[in-house]
């Protein structure tokens, strides 16, 4: 037999492989983010001092740089190859069934991961501008030691009700895509096994609702404490 | 039992098709579903309709012919059977029954239900078998030892009789577990080892041409499959397409 393949660029199976590989580096970012964003929980002058170093770190610190590139690249190529699979797979089916019961074999998020990437975009998009946008080429004040001052338009952003909620509802979108997401990256690289896969399912699911959790716990905190209010 | 039949009714590949309604009385809770049909086509013929068309074979679940997507399902309500295997018990008197064909774009219509699924069988010509030796020192199967669990699992997945109900049930009509089922009936077995790279590749590529979907991994085919194929089968053409793409020589 001759071989006829695309290889690892544009056959169906590579361009699953694409979207696992980004959505689990996804994933990783997702906890060091989540790590950073817990020094909210911190109130007051000290909080604010140390937030704003840490801004300062993950700006400049040239292995942040690196990894922040290779996040936005992530996000980029995990989007336009789900918006290609996604093209396909309507693509191959032109006329839709009548009667169609398909909450008798998948769940509601496996079937809607399309919709739910697009929610989390918007959501980045929007996240991006109020925070990333300001912090990269707006105009911050400065703090008490000449860092700018990232956390008072942080803390200031979730005394809003509206953008609190937006928050919550965006990430539990993200909940949901990765409910069904980040276990199904392993599938799709072919790591299926009758020993780990069971952990690998548990694991990946717990991760799927504590991660988005802890972020809506921040941005719950925040709206509740209000501690842009004390200083 | 009476029952409403909605059916798609469609004239020709090209021809533009919809829905009809037909009553039915009559029918027996021992009438298997093509059963049914047949019963259906009977009374149509006698009114001068022209008969549903539907495919069907042996009638016994092991050939794979008859299809169907049944109130919203392939093969109907019921769990690891085929549509022949389908009783008319499972349905109560008064119900209205959707009947449509399997919809996918490499899956066209031919007329009515039925559906040209001659994809599969590219599929299956671009790589699903071994070569042997057949100049008169052929080499006895069994004479190559093989783990039981390994035998075991190729005969599982040796057991797809492509029906295509994966593809039908799946949002992206895609035909992973088809395919995966395919090779993976050869890469566990040592007889399968010599064509493996190839086998994947090619394999994979023709179900790329054919026009079929990718893969979500919502895993409603295994669900809806008659022959209850896993999905560690499409895990496996997965990590061998992997390993084949990164170390083939072309």
């Amino acid at each position: 037999m001759a071989s006829t393949s695309k290889g690892l660029f544009g056959s169906s199976l590579a361009r699953k492989y694409w979207m696992a590989a980004t959505g689990l580096f996804l994933c990783t970012f997702l906890v060091g983010h989540l790590l950073g964003n817990l020094q909210l929980f911190v109130t007051g002058e000290e909080g604010q001092l140390a937030f704003n170093e840490y801004g300062k770190f993950m700006t400049t610190f040239p292995v942040v740089k690196i990894l922040s590139y290779l996040t936005y690249a992530s996000v980029l190529l995990h989007t336009v190859d789900g918006i290609m699979l996604a093209r396909q797979n309507r693509a191959a089916r032109p006329v839709g069934y009548v009667k169609e019961n398909q909450s008798a074999n998948a769940s509601w998020a496996s079937r809607k991961m399309a919709l739910l990437g697009l929610l989390t975009l918007f959501f980045i998009v929007v996240h991006m501008k109020s925070f990333w946008y300001e912090m990269h080429f707006g105009t911050l004040g400065t703090d008490a030691n000449g860092n700018k001052d990232l956390w008072t338009l942080t803390v200031t952003a979730f005394e809003q009700w509206w953008y609190t909620a937006f928050y919550v509802v965006a990430l539990a979108g993200l909940a949901l895509h990765l409910s069904h997401g980040a276990s199904s990256a392993f599938q799709s690289l072919g790591v299926n096994h009758p020993k780990y896969t069971p952990l690998i399912n548990k694991t990946m699911t717990a991760f799927a609702w504590l991660i988005p959790a802890g972020f809506i716990a921040v941005a719950v905190f925040l709206f509740v404490v209000q501690p842009g209010q004390a200083l | 039992m009476d029952l409403t039949l909605k059916i798609w009714r469609q004239a020709g590949p090209e021809a533009k098709g919809e829905m009809k309604t037909y009553p039915i009385s009559g029918v027996e809770e021992d009438m298997s579903f093509l059963e049914m049909l047949d019963y259906l086509n009977e009374q149509l013929i006698d009114q001068g309709i022209e008969p549903v068309v539907f495919d069907h074979d042996c009638r016994e679940g092991i050939c794979g012919m008859c299809s169907l997507f049944i109130n919203g399902e392939a093969h109907g309500p019921g769990r690891k059977i085929t549509t022949c295997q389908l009783h008319m018990r499972e349905f109560k008197s008064g119900d209205t029954i959707y009947i449509e064909p399997f919809r996918a774009k490499a899956f066209p219509i031919i007329k009515d239900l039925m559906v040209d699924r001659s994809a599969f069988d590219r599929i299956q010509r671009a790589g699903g078998f071994i070569s042997v030796n057949t100049s008169g020192n052929t080499i006895d199967a069994n004479a190559i030892p093989v783990p039981k669990e390994n035998a075991d699992k190729a005969f599982d997945a040796a057991t797809c009789i492509g029906c295509g109900a994966c593809v039908a049930t799946c949002k992206n009509s895609s035909a992973m577990l088809f395919a995966s089922a395919k090779i993976s009936q050869f890469s566990l077995l040592p007889q399968g080892q010599p064509e493996a790279k190839e086998r994947v590749l090619n394999m994979v590529n023709q179900m790329d041409l054919e026009g079929f979907g990718n893969c979500t991994n919502t895993g409603a085919c295994e669900v809806e499959c008659p022959k209850g194929i896993s999905l560690e089968n499409i895990a496996r053409m997965n990590r061998d397409y992997l390993f084949a793409s990164l170390s083939n020589n072309k």
